[in-house]
């Protein structure tokens, strides 16, 4: 505040110049806090990148930030003959799992946020709120449970075990209902029940498609959701050739407290660091769709 | 218009024939919610209500295991069970002191990100956005594992950093365990947050700025009078997510275990609840579960409950 009524008192070049001086000062300051910010972000990630080229050995020796012997691509062998070639079913099976599990919570989800944003009903609002309740529950708390119902009902060590459960998304119906409200228009609706239509097919003609953008979102959400679980399934699946990649790569972390025949660190490192890939990709490709689901939660 | 309108109009149409489509509607609306509300009752309320049946009773076997254990009721001695366990009420604890100081510097380094981020002088935006919101792309499980490597005695570049400088730095040392953790939720979930907080901060006019600035308000002001009083939903928001990112707290100190034996096995309430499931103990891990619950749901609500008070007081 003083230095304001400082320099006014000034010529009009003098506080121009004192003006630019602290922008420019002020926009280095900015570059250089968030040049030290991304460090702390990426510096971890180069490390995983480098190490993944390494050997066993050559993970102890040097510095972890640069390469050393490369061997990146007898790592990769290593990691998809392991086994018997299991790490291509774990990536299979965390497919199975979140293109099933995303793509059945995005049609159930878009069917009920359409009729929660499109119906006046009773017990509306009670539905909604319960559907906000449930996005607040901690996930892996019902994990346990869940694992002590199905394994009751001997759904346990199945696909279902996992699946089930990944298609229940309150956030999905949120979201959906949320957007059908505000871009599905009631006059199309309307349009449509005058020509004749039944209510499903106006669903799936004009609503599925007016709400797709939003339904991405869901998709995307469900999807990394799904592929990043680790608690669920390592309680549901104790046959390894139904795990997904999460709970295959922290098992071969874990065999290597047993002992000998467990995979070296290099191999634990490079197949962590290949089961990041599919969602980085899908991050990078996808940002709108990412953007638009975190602002949905932001303006609440 | 508006006459050749009028007659086509949703109101009127419906008051002229109301009895067919309020039925066919009934039908069409338990179509449309029935999945949805099936799967969640199933998935979602009855595993809530079989958690809290299990939390009272408790199974009883016979001395040599030879007829079947019976189920009697326990009324709420599990809970008496699962609170005087003083490994359990350590980790309780342990999350709520990692909560207290990890959340509040998570939360203040997203704001300032987003903040700067969100200047108009600040250069090479996406790049920041990108380069921050990464850790939030790489999954949960991924990141641990390359953390627990980075920590870990004899690999870890930290600790031959710190004894190049002549430190004797281990970060998997008991004392040392909590601040790990709470390095590796920071790293993990900060861009996730930074977005969230910055998505609102893009929603803000600019003219807003723009007169603040014309009156002779400095950029700290206000980001700090202007902005950050008009983001207060995604605070908030941010808040309660974090809290209740903190009470489900497992895959990281399950994975830490790895390469730090000495980390408790009953670190965090889900950890140990999950121990108690290995130990065949279902009781006992849906009446942990039961606790958590209530802790959890007790703290977000109550941090709801406390900054509308003050919303309402401003």
């Amino acid at each position: 505040m003083s230095t304001t009524t400082h320099t006014r008192t000034h010529t009009r070049t003098h506080t121009n110049t004192a003006r630019t001086a602290r922008y420019q000062a002020s926009r280095w300051l900015t570059l250089g806090v968030l040049l030290i910010a991304s460090v702390y972000f990426l510096a971890p990630v180069w490390w995983l990148l480098v190490a993944s080229t390494k050997t066993s050995s050559g993970l102890f020796a040097g510095n972890g930030f640069w390469f050393g012997d490369f061997a990146l691509a007898d790592n990769l062998r290593d990691v998809f003959t392991r086994q018997g070639g299991i790490y291509w079913q774990w990536l299979g099976n965390s497919a199975v799992y979140a293109v099933g599990g995303a793509a059945g919570s995005t049609l159930i989800s878009a069917m009920a946020g359409y009729a929660l944003a499109k119906y006046r009903f009773r017990g509306r609002e009670l539905t909604f709120n319960g559907v906000l309740a449930a996005v607040l529950v901690p996930q892996p708390l019902l994990a346990v449970p869940l694992y002590l119902m199905f394994s009751e009902l001997h759904l346990v060590n199945s696909y279902w075990a996992v699946l089930l459960p990944s298609t229940v998304s309150p956030f999905g119906v949120y979201l959906a209902r949320i957007y059908a409200a505000a871009s599905v228009p009631d006059e199309l609706i309307e349009a449509g029940r005058i020509d004749g239509a039944g209510e499903f097919r106006i669903f799936a003609t004009i609503g599925l498609r007016v709400m797709s953008p939003a339904l991405v979102t869901v998709f995307l959400f469900q999807f990394v959701a799904i592929w990043t679980n680790y608690l669920l399934p390592v309680l549901m699946l104790a046959d390894d050739h139904l795990q997904p990649v999460t709970v295959g790569v922290v098992g071969w972390q874990a065999q290597r407290a047993l002992g000998p025949g467990a995979p070296p660190l290099n191999i634990v490192v490079t197949a962590a660091m290949v089961s990041a890939i599919p969602l980085v990709v899908l991050f990078l490709s996808l940002q709108r769709f990412w953007r638009a689901g975190l602002t949905a939660g932001s303006v609440k | 218009m508006t006459t050749a309108l009028a007659g086509r109009t949703a109101p009127q149409d419906r008051a002229a024939r109301p009895a067919r489509p309020a039925r066919h509607r009934a039908r069409t609306v338990a179509l449309f919610l029935g999945p949805f509300l099936l799967l969640f009752t199933a998935l979602y309320l009855a595993p809530i209500g079989y958690t809290l049946y299990q939390s009272l009773f408790r199974m009883h076997r016979s001395g040599l295991g030879l007829s079947a254990p019976t189920q009697a009721f326990a009324g709420l001695g599990n809970y008496a069970t699962a609170l005087g366990d003083p490994a359990f009420r350590g980790s309780l604890l342990r999350v709520l002191l990692i909560g207290v100081v990890q959340v509040p510097v998570m939360l203040l380094l997203a704001l300032v990100l987003a903040l700067l981020l969100d200047a108009g002088s600040t250069m090479f935006k996406r790049f920041f956005r990108l380069a921050f919101f990464l850790p939030y792309a790489l999954p949960g499980v991924v990141g641990a594992i390359m953390w627990s490597y980075l920590v870990a005695p004899g690999l870890s570049p930290i600790t031959a950093a710190a004894h190049h400088l002549g430190l004797d730095l281990s970060l998997t040392s008991d004392g040392m365990l909590g601040a790990t953790i709470g390095n590796m939720l920071t790293w993990g979930w900060t861009g996730y947050n930074m977005l969230i907080i910055h998505s609102a901060l893009q929603a803000i006019p600019a003219e807003l700025g723009e007169a603040a600035r014309m009156d002779g308000c400095s950029a700290f002001g206000i980001a700090w009078r202007i902005k950050v009083p008009m983001i207060r939903p995604a605070l908030v928001l941010t808040t309660v997510f974090s809290i209740i990112g903190t009470a489900q707290l497992y895959n990281e100190p399950a994975i830490l275990h790895n390469v730090a034996p000495n980390l408790s096995s009953s670190y965090t309430p889900i950890y140990a609840a999950y121990n108690a499931v290995d130990a065949n103990d279902f009781n006992l891990a849906a009446t942990e579960s039961v606790v958590l619950a209530v802790l959890a749901f007790a703290l977000s609500f109550g941090f709801l409950k406390l900054v509308q008070r003050r919303g309402e007081a401003l």
